[in-house]
């Protein structure tokens, strides 16, 4: 796609509250690291407590991105290709949890799946506990993300068109084939961009986690939650422990985020 | 060999149209835009589900609504070319051909040599020129060996000499393998050389269909007489081939040999036959309207005079006359001046 090489001019005014949007969101990361206490940074963040919620932070992210992946590119290809009406009254409910506050997600959680919950009264009686273990925290994470990376799947599927779907139906291809040889490579782009914005929702997921699964450490304590807990007792350790998470976040959204971000329509002619 | 047979109704789209195709033959659809061109490809290739209606290609048949079969897509063997190549742009030219199930590596060589395409098998489609994805388009439909070839204008998009060549590769493929297609065109060319027979669409509605000579020579249709350069005045015919003009003009003319006194009859006569005049010429057996300009168009060494459009909606009368005459009569649009035709020139068709 050709592009106009500057922009045509925008009135000069509008470059200060740009600007003072972006130290809006620059200056805290920056308070962050000053406050930082350098000597002890390495012990602080490789202390037992640390390590550990930040494993679990890791694997139950990993986890909930998984079955992001797994439910939510099924769910964004109906919601693009179908023009049911049920299909249609659908869609502001599965995106709800955008804009739901995540301890509303997590008590929501806890009546569905909780012990004397909707599903988890059955569950329970079956033997299957889920509320305040490791699957809650994944069941918590993937609530809140999910909305995230099927959105963005939905508007690549959107923008891609089903033209590519026809023709190669037209070629004798089987649905179960286009899916598979026509549909996701060209979503590939989508489908990275949408698990790394998954993956970095559940990385910082917090309220939900904590109402549906609690804070045990090892087990549910994430570290978002090892973070509020140790802001209480050892303030130090917290700050160190924020700018990790900081850290591991821009990693994410600078390393893979943008540049795939960007990508997204990475196939179409240059 | 396979003929294919159409005849269906999509009513959300005022869609009502039978035709068929016999084997190894071209089929031309022309039509103005939301005729109803693309939306029979689409129900031939099982894309659009017909309200009443029955498809069939050779014995088999794909849709027939009174019986509820409608063969899925993947299953009817109709290849479909479209503007667009469409070409996948995560695969090679070549895996791109050897895409559909009855296709190969062996079957895409093959075809990527048929379409003059051999040395670009392991680009990448971002790497082509329209005009060579195009031809890749092509060889990928045809490597899936279908039935009837689908065409919804394929050299819309290309540039003169790639259109030209791609051309020149369809005409091989179709005639030599006796397939079946459907060309939609807005272009006289492709109708000159690719097809055998001709049907002109016009809001949903076939306007008229015959052999790609007649509809060229004696077009019925205002689509038709518009695209092959004809002027075209319809109206009532009487035993000497006189027509009558609803709004009361009377055309002299000869009369054609399907001509019917009494009957909708159509005048034709070719714009180069046209003299145009400031004022109204003077006792000659001549077929003389007065017109306003509507607008003045070069081409070539010629210019084309085309009038306001006549009282009953049809194109406006166009006369072909030479730069120096433009120049002597000093014509600008809105000027009334008069259109001349000798009766000879005149022949009156019935008009379907």
């Amino acid at each position: 796609m050709q592009r106009v090489a500057t922009s045509a001019g925008l009135p000069r005014w509008i470059y200060i509250p740009a600007a003072v949007g972006a130290l809006f969101v620059v200056v805290p990361l920056i308070a962050v690291a000053a406050k930082v206490d350098w000597p002890h940074f390495w012990s602080l963040i490789t202390s037992k407590s640390s390590t550990t919620a930040l494993m679990l932070s890791l694997e139950t992210a990993a986890a909930s991105t998984a079955l992001c992946v797994l439910l939510g590119v099924p769910m964004a290809l109906v919601l693009a290709r179908s023009n049911a009406r049920l299909v249609r009254l659908a869609r502001p409910l599965i995106l709800l949890p955008l804009v739901l506050p995540p301890v509303v997600g997590g008590i929501a959680l806890l009546y569905a799946f909780g012990r004397l919950g909707l599903i988890g009264e059955y569950l329970n009686a079956a033997g299957i506990q889920i509320a305040f273990t490791t699957t809650a925290v994944v069941l918590a994470q993937t609530f809140v993300s999910l909305p995230f990376l099927v959105i963005a799947l939905e508007g690549a599927a959107r923008t891609a068109g089903a033209d590519y779907e026809v023709v190669a139906a037209t070629l004798g291809a089987r649905p179960t084939t286009v899916w598979w040889r026509v549909t996701l490579p060209l979503l590939a782009p989508g489908l990275i961009s949408g698990a790394v914005l998954a993956f970095a929702r559940s990385l910082g997921e917090f309220g939900a986690t904590l109402t549906f699964a609690g804070s045990r450490e090892g087990v549910t304590r994430t570290l978002p939650l090892e973070i509020y807990l140790q802001r209480e007792s050892d303030a130090d350790a917290a700050v160190a422990l924020s700018l990790l998470l900081v850290a591991v976040a821009a990693v994410v959204v600078v390393g893979l985020g943008s540049r795939q971000l960007r990508a997204a329509n990475a196939w179409s002619p240059t | 060999m396979t003929g294919v047979a159409l005849q269906a109704v999509v009513e959300n789209r005022g869609f009502d149209i039978e035709f068929d195709v016999a084997a190894g033959q071209v089929l031309a659809v022309l039509g103005p835009n939301g005729a109803g061109k693309s939306t029979a490809l689409h129900v031939i290739a099982g894309l659009v589900h017909p309200d009443r209606g029955v498809v069939r290609v050779g014995q088999r048949v794909l849709t027939d609504t009174a019986a509820r079969v409608h063969i899925a897509t993947h299953d009817r063997r109709v290849g479909l070319l479209l503007q667009d190549p469409l070409l996948f742009p995560h695969l090679t030219v070549t895996r791109n051909v050897a895409f559909a199930p009855r296709s190969s590596r062996a079957a895409a060589a093959h075809w990527l040599a048929e379409v003059d395409a051999a040395e670009l098998g392991d680009r990448m489609p971002r790497q082509l020129s329209g005009g060579q994805a195009q031809r890749v388009a092509l060889a990928r439909a045809l490597a899936a060996e279908p039935d009837v070839l689908l065409l919804d204008e394929p050299l819309a998009g290309l540039d003169v000499a790639a259109a030209t060549a791609m051309r020149k590769v369809l005409r091989r493929v179709l005639a030599r393998d006796d397939r079946s297609a459907v060309l939609i065109t807005h272009d006289l060319l492709d109708v000159l050389t690719l097809a055998d027979r001709v049907l002109v669409l016009e809001a949903g509605r076939i306007a008229e269909s015959g052999s790609a000579a007649t509809v060229l020579t004696t077009p019925r249709s205002r689509f038709g007489a518009r695209f092959a350069g004809v002027n075209l005045v319809g109206g009532t015919a009487d035993a000497d081939g006189e027509l009558t003009t609803r709004w009361g003009t009377i055309w002299h003319g000869s009369p054609g040999p399907d001509m019917v006194a009494g009957e909708s009859a159509v005048a034709l006569f070719n714009p180069a036959a046209v003299a145009v005049y400031r004022d109204k010429p003077r006792g000659s057996p001549r077929n003389t309207v007065e017109v306003t300009v509507a607008e003045l168009d070069s081409r070539g060494s010629v210019i084309r005079v085309r009038a306001d459009e006549q009282p009953d909606g049809a194109p406006g009368l166009a006369a072909d006359i030479t730069a120096e005459s433009a120049a002597d009569l000093r014509l600008a649009p809105g000027d009334r001046v008069y259109f001349s035709v000798k009766a000879q020139e005149v022949t009156v068709h019935l008009s379907p």
